[in-house]
């Protein structure tokens, strides 16, 4: 534990007060950059409205990844199952990676309302691509010798679809979803740039525009890094359920 | 359960690239019998088998499995175990039965009892990825024959295997086969391996692949690993690989 969680702990620890020195040694006004103390400072005496911050991004995150994790599942299935529906849809899967967010993020808000439906909405058309690309790849990529096994015993293109091709793609699913996890958080922030609600509900997109504008570079950064610590749990989240769900599979688990 | 019989008339094969895998094949299988298919690698004995599984159209000529080929009597064993990783080793035997809608109960007693017999009776709640390379093909082994099979078609199916490994899975298909008496179709390039587990050996040419030679084997019915050593099986294995050696020229 000390071993693995030591050396980048040191970096840093040396690094921030690098930081800190030059910071007051140079005599930087806080609007250019704050001191890694007075972020400090303002995480701990901001605590209230930055928590109240966070869980506002977090929920529109979690509908957001949520929905692109079943979503993308359902759509990768459903061109999995044919190559007719393959050819003719799945070109227009890219939109999704394709389209730029910033554009359509006003329209989103017109049609769903401002606030947590077209927040939650942007992060989704941030983060499904991956997950069903991904998926897709796995769905495609199944053992023939195992489809072979499936067909000889006269099994349902369902059953082969529920009980073959589906789980032996989810190592790649899991791919799909751990990327998608920290594009939906970084979806969310962007979105509550341009359509977040305002007042006691916001989040901390919304926060971090609004304190730039003021000169509190240590609120941004303090923002910033609740926004990096919300994308990193739900990394963290998914890498759990895929060592939970994959345990069976290796042999006794190393990293 | 008993066997079925296959009979191959002027089966033709051509991949879609062009490359006739089998050309005119006529064979004939008895029920019950143990068929050994041996030959170089590439000479269409895969194709071969999963024409006669039905996995595959032959280009031209007909096969005929049994009085009609009922799908569910017929069981393949890969090259390889190809178990799905996310299953007990019980719930990957049992697979051919749930996919044919068995109860949960009945299945799971039809796959220990299977499992059982291949020596797999303590290991039920392993999972693949916890069994050694043995282990994993008497899995696969012992799933294809939870529906009690009329016939079994094994592709090179311990060839992947160490030698006393391998030795240990030929005695147990053989004591299988004794006591189900389905009919076996296994395919191998090891002469000793079809002398010690087939009643008859067919040797195909390579590519377009024929049949060059027919050996029936006489050896007593059971056998066990001391038989290898024996002159008669010496004997056995010789004429066979002189078979193999002239149908390669």
């Amino acid at each position: 534990m000390i071993k693995r969680v030591g050396p980048p702990l040191a970096v840093l620890v040396v690094g921030l007060a690098l930081v800190e020195l030059y910071v007051r040694a140079r005599g930087t006004p806080i609007y250019l950059v704050p001191r890694p103390s007075q972020v400090l400072d303002t995480l701990i005496a901001e605590r209230g409205y930055l928590a109240s911050a966070l869980w506002t991004t977090a929920k529109a995150g979690l509908i957001g990844f949520a929905l692109s994790a079943l979503l993308g599942m359902a759509i990768a299935v459903g061109l999995a199952s044919s190559v007719w529906v393959r050819r003719a849809f799945a070109p227009y899967t890219i939109f999704f990676q394709t389209v730029p967010i910033i554009a359509i993020a006003p329209m989103l808000s017109i049609w769903l309302s401002p606030g947590l439906k077209a927040v939650a909405a942007c992060a989704f058309i941030v983060s499904v691509f991956p997950v069903i690309a991904n998926t897709l790849a796995g769905l495609l990529a199944t053992d023939a010798a195992l489809l072979d096994l499936f067909r000889l015993y006269g099994a349902s293109r369902t059953a082969t679809m529920f009980r073959l091709r589906l789980p032996a793609a989810l190592p790649s699913v899991f791919t799909g979803l751990q990327v998608a996890a920290g594009l939906a958080v970084i979806g969310t922030v962007v979105a509550e740039f341009l359509v977040g609600e305002l007042g006691e509900e916001q989040g901390l997109g919304v926060v971090i525009v609004s304190a730039s504008h003021n000169g509190h570079s240590d609120r941004v950064f303090a923002a910033v890094l609740l926004a990096s610590a919300l994308g990193l749990a739900m990394l963290g989240a998914v890498g759990f359920a895929r060592r939970a769900v994959l345990a069976n599979w290796h042999a006794p688990a190393r990293e | 359960m008993t066997g079925c019989s296959v009979k191959l008339e002027g089966v033709r094969h051509v991949f879609p690239n062009g490359v006739i895998a089998l050309a005119a094949m006529d064979l004939e299988v008895a029920a019950g019998e143990f068929l050994a298919i041996l030959g170089p690698s590439g000479c269409g004995k895969s194709t071969l088998l999963r024409i006669v599984a039905g996995l595959e159209r032959p280009s031209a000529g007909r096969v005929v499995v049994g009085e009609n080929r009922t799908k569910h009597g017929v069981a393949y064993v890969f090259q390889d175990a190809h178990l799905l990783p996310w299953r007990t080793v019980l719930n990957n035997a049992a697979l051919p039965l749930e996919l044919q809608g068995v109860e949960r109960a009945r299945r799971n007693e039809v796959a220990a009892e299977v499992l059982a017999k291949v020596g797999l009776g303590d290991a039920l709640d392993r999972y693949p990825a916890q069994l050694s390379g043995g282990m994993r093909m008497r899995v696969s082994l012992a799933r294809a024959m939870v529906t009690e099979p009329a016939l079994l078609l094994l592709d090179e199916p311990f060839a992947a295997l160490d030698e006393i490994t391998r030795q240990r899975l030929d005695e147990q298909l053989r004591e299988l086969w004794r006591a189900r008496g389905m009919t076996v179709i296994f395919v191998t390039h090891s002469t000793g391996e079809a002398v010690f587990l087939a009643e008859r050996a067919v040797v195909m040419s390579p590519r377009p692949g024929r049949i060059v030679a027919d050996h029936r084997i006489s050896l007593p019915a059971a056998r066990t690993g001391e038989l290898r050593a024996t002159a008669e099986f010496a004997q056995q294995t010789r004429s066979i690989y002189e078979a193999l050696d002239r149908g390669a020229a």
